[in-house]
C-alpha cells in the first residue's frame, strides 16, 4: 500500500485507524437512524407502498417500463445523430482553412455554454410552431434536438482531442507515401482516434441518459422520470417508494455503463501499442468546459 | 425589436441563476473536500462511504435529486428547511440538491489532484524527517490544488447550466422565465437569442479566465 499522502501504518496509526472508524460508524448509525424514524413517522416505509414493485408485475409494465423504453428511445436517438453531427463539427475544427475552422468552433463553443434546458425549451417552440409534428411527438422531438445541439458539440471536442492525441508522424507518413488530405483522415487518422475515443464516448452515453430526464420534468416527455408522479398517485402516495425504484434503475444504467467504459479503458490502454493517448473516462468531464481548448498532452493522457 | 421585454424581469431571473451558482459552488466545495478527504484517506471504512457516495449520485440525474428534495423531501417529509415560504423553501431545496450533485464530481476532481503528485515526492519527503501535515501542506496539497483549477473550473461550468433544473420545482431562475415568455410571446428566436446570450456571458468568460489561470499555475511535468 503505497499512497502520496500516508505510508504503511504502525501499530498507533492502526489503532487510531479503529478509533476513526468507530466515530464515522457511529455518526453514520445516527444519521441513517434519524432517516428512518423520519420515514417511519410519516407512514413511508409501510410494506403497501412497497408492494407494488416487489410483488406484482403491473407497477412495472405500466409505468416504469414504457417510461424506460421512451428514456431509452431518447437516448438512443441522439446518440445516433449527434456522433456523425460531431465528427463532422470536429473534424471541420480541425481544418485548414479558416472559413471552415472559425464556423465550426464557434457552434462548438457556444452550444456547450448554453443549458440543455434552454436548447430542449427551444426545440419544443420551435415544433411547435414552426412545424406540423404531431403534438404528442413534440417532447421527444424536443428532448432529442436539445441533446443532439448539445452532445454533437461536446462529441466534436472528443473526436478533435482523439485526432490531436495521434502522433504527427502518422500524418507525415500518410502525406509522404502521396496520400490527399481527406485520405489520411480518413484512413489513417480516423480509424486511430475512434478506438481511442470509446471509453469517452460511452461515458458520454451516461450524461445523455440523465439529461433525459429534464425532458420528463419539465416538457411533459413520459420517461422514466415522469413515471413518478402518476406511480406515487396511483399506489396511495408512496412518493419515497417511486422515487427510490426510479433512482436504483437510473443508477444501474448508467452504473454498468461506466464500469464498461472503464473496462474499455483499461484494455484498449493494456493493448496499446502506438504512442497515441487513449481518450478515458474522466476525459468527458474535463472536456466540457467551453472556451478551453484541449491541451491533450497533459490532460487526457494519463499514462499506461 | 427588443420590446417584449417589457413587463419581464430578466435582471432578476438572470441574477438568481447567479445565486443558485454561487450558494451551491460554495456548498459544494465544502462537502465535495471532506469526501475527498475521506476518499484519499487512510481510514477504509470512511473510503468506502465516500467512494459508495460518489459512484451512487454521480449515476443518479441532477433533476431526480431536484425533484426528490420538492416531492419527497418536503411535500412527504415535511422538511422545509427552515422556511415558511414557498418560494425560499424551493430556492433552498434547489440549492441543496445541486450541492448533493456537484460535491461528488468536486470530489472526483479533488482526488484526480492529488493523485497526480508524484509518489517519489512524498517519499522524499518523508525521508528527509518531514511529518504528516509537513508533506501535506508544503509538499502535496500545494501542487495538487495548482493541477485541480482546470477540472474544478469544468465542474463550476457545468454548475451554472445545471442551476437550470431548479425550473422544474419552480424557481424563478432563468429557464423558468424563458420557458414562460415563450409560451406569452410569439418571439421564439429573440427570446431564445437573449437567454442564449445570457448564459454564453455567464460561462464563457469563467471558461476562458479559469482556463487561463489553470495554465499559468499548473505544475508542468
Amino acid at each position: 500500500m503505497s499512497s502520496v499522502l500516508y505510508d504503511a501504518q504502525g501499530p498507533r496509526a492502526k489503532r487510531r485507524n479503529v478509533v476513526f472508524s468507530v466515530v464515522f460508524l457511529a455518526a453514520l448509525a445516527a444519521v441513517l437512524w434519524w432517516v428512518y424514524t423520519m420515514l417511519d413517522e410519516k407512514g413511508q416505509l409501510e410494506w403497501v407502498l412497497w408492494k407494488p414493485f416487489f410483488t406484482g408485475t403491473e407497477a412495472w409494465s405500466t409505468y416504469l417500463w414504457p417510461g424506460l423504453q421512451n428514456t431509452l428511445k431518447a437516448a438512443a436517438l441522439s446518440m445516433v445523430i449527434a456522433l456523425p453531427l460531431g465528427a463532422v463539427l470536429g473534424i471541420a475544427r480541425l481544418s485548414e482553412h479558416a472559413w471552415v475552422r472559425v464556423p465550426a468552433g464557434a457552434v462548438v463553443e457556444f452550444f456547450r455554454a448554453i443549458p440543455v434546458l434552454v436548447l430542449m425549451i427551444f426545440g419544443l417552440a420551435l415544433f411547435s410552431e414552426y412545424t406540423n409534428v404531431n403534438a404528442d411527438d413534440r417532447p421527444l422531438y424536443a428532448v432529442v434536438t436539445g441533446l443532439v445541439l448539445y452532445n454533437s458539440s461536446v462529441l466534436a471536442e472528443i473526436v478533435r482531442a482523439g485526432i490531436l492525441s495521434l502522433p504527427r508522424g502518422q500524418s507525415e507518413a500518410a502525406l509522404a507515401v502521396g496520400l490527399r488530405k481527406n485520405q489520411v483522415m480518413r484512413f489513417i487518422l480516423l480509424p486511430q482516434a475512434v478506438t481511442a475515443m470509446l471509453p469517452a464516448i460511452v461515458s458520454q452515453l451516461v450524461v445523455i441518459v440523465k439529461d433525459t430526464a429534464l425532458g420528463g420534468a419539465v416538457l411533459t416527455f413520459p420517461d422514466l422520470m415522469a413515471a413518478v408522479s402518476p406511480m406515487s398517485a396511483y399506489y396511495g402516495a408512496n412518493t419515497i417508494a417511486s422515487f427510490t425504484i426510479v433512482a436504483v434503475i437510473y443508477i444501474v444504467i448508467n452504473f454498468a455503463l461506466t464500469s464498461f467504459a472503464s473496462w474499455l479503458e483499461g484494455r484498449l490502454r493494456r493493448g496499446k501499442k502506438s504512442t497515441g493517448a487513449v481518450l478515458g473516462v474522466d476525459a468527458v468531464d474535463e472536456l466540457s468546459a467551453p472556451g478551453d481548448h484541449v491541451d491533450v498532452t497533459h490532460e487526457v493522457d494519463k499514462g499506461p | 425589436m427588443f420590446d417584449f421585454l417589457e413587463g419581464y424581469d430578466l435582471w432578476e431571473a438572470f441574477w438568481t441563476t447567479v445565486q443558485l451558482t454561487v450558494l451551491s459552488a460554495v456548498g459544494s466545495l465544502i462537502w465535495g473536500t471532506l469526501l475527498a478527504a475521506m476518499r484519499v484517506g487512510p481510514v477504509p471504512l470512511m473510503r468506502g462511504f465516500g467512494t459508495a457516495y460518489v459512484n451512487i449520485v454521480r449515476n443518479i440525474p441532477l433533476t431526480v435529486i431536484i425533484l426528490f428534495a420538492s416531492l419527497g423531501l418536503n411535500q412527504t417529509l415535511g422538511i422545509s428547511l427552515g422556511s415558511d415560504q414557498v418560494d425560499t423553501t424551493n430556492f433552498r431545496l434547489a440549492v441543496l440538491g445541486l450541492i448533493v450533485y456537484t460535491s461528488a464530481f468536486v470530489c472526483e476532481a479533488l482526488r484526480s489532484g492529488i493523485n497526480t503528485v508524484p509518489v517519489g515526492q512524498a517519499e522524499a519527503a518523508r525521508a528527509i524527517g518531514l511529518n504528516f501535515t509537513q508533506v501535506l501542506t508544503l509538499i502535496v496539497l500545494p501542487q495538487a490544488f495548482r493541477s485541480v483549477v482546470g477540472p474544478l473550473a469544468n465542474v463550476l461550468i457545468a454548475l451554472t447550466k445545471n442551476t437550470t433544473v431548479a425550473a422544474a420545482i419552480g424557481v424563478a431562475e432563468a429557464a423558468l422565465l424563458m420557458k414562460e415568455m415563450i409560451e406569452n410571446e410569439a418571439q421564439l428566436i429573440a427570446i431564445s437569442a437573449v437567454f442564449a446570450f445570457g448564459f454564453v456571458c455567464l460561462t464563457l468568460p469563467t471558461g476562458l479566465i479559469l482556463g487561463w489561470v489553470s495554465k499559468k499555475v499548473a505544475v508542468k511535468r
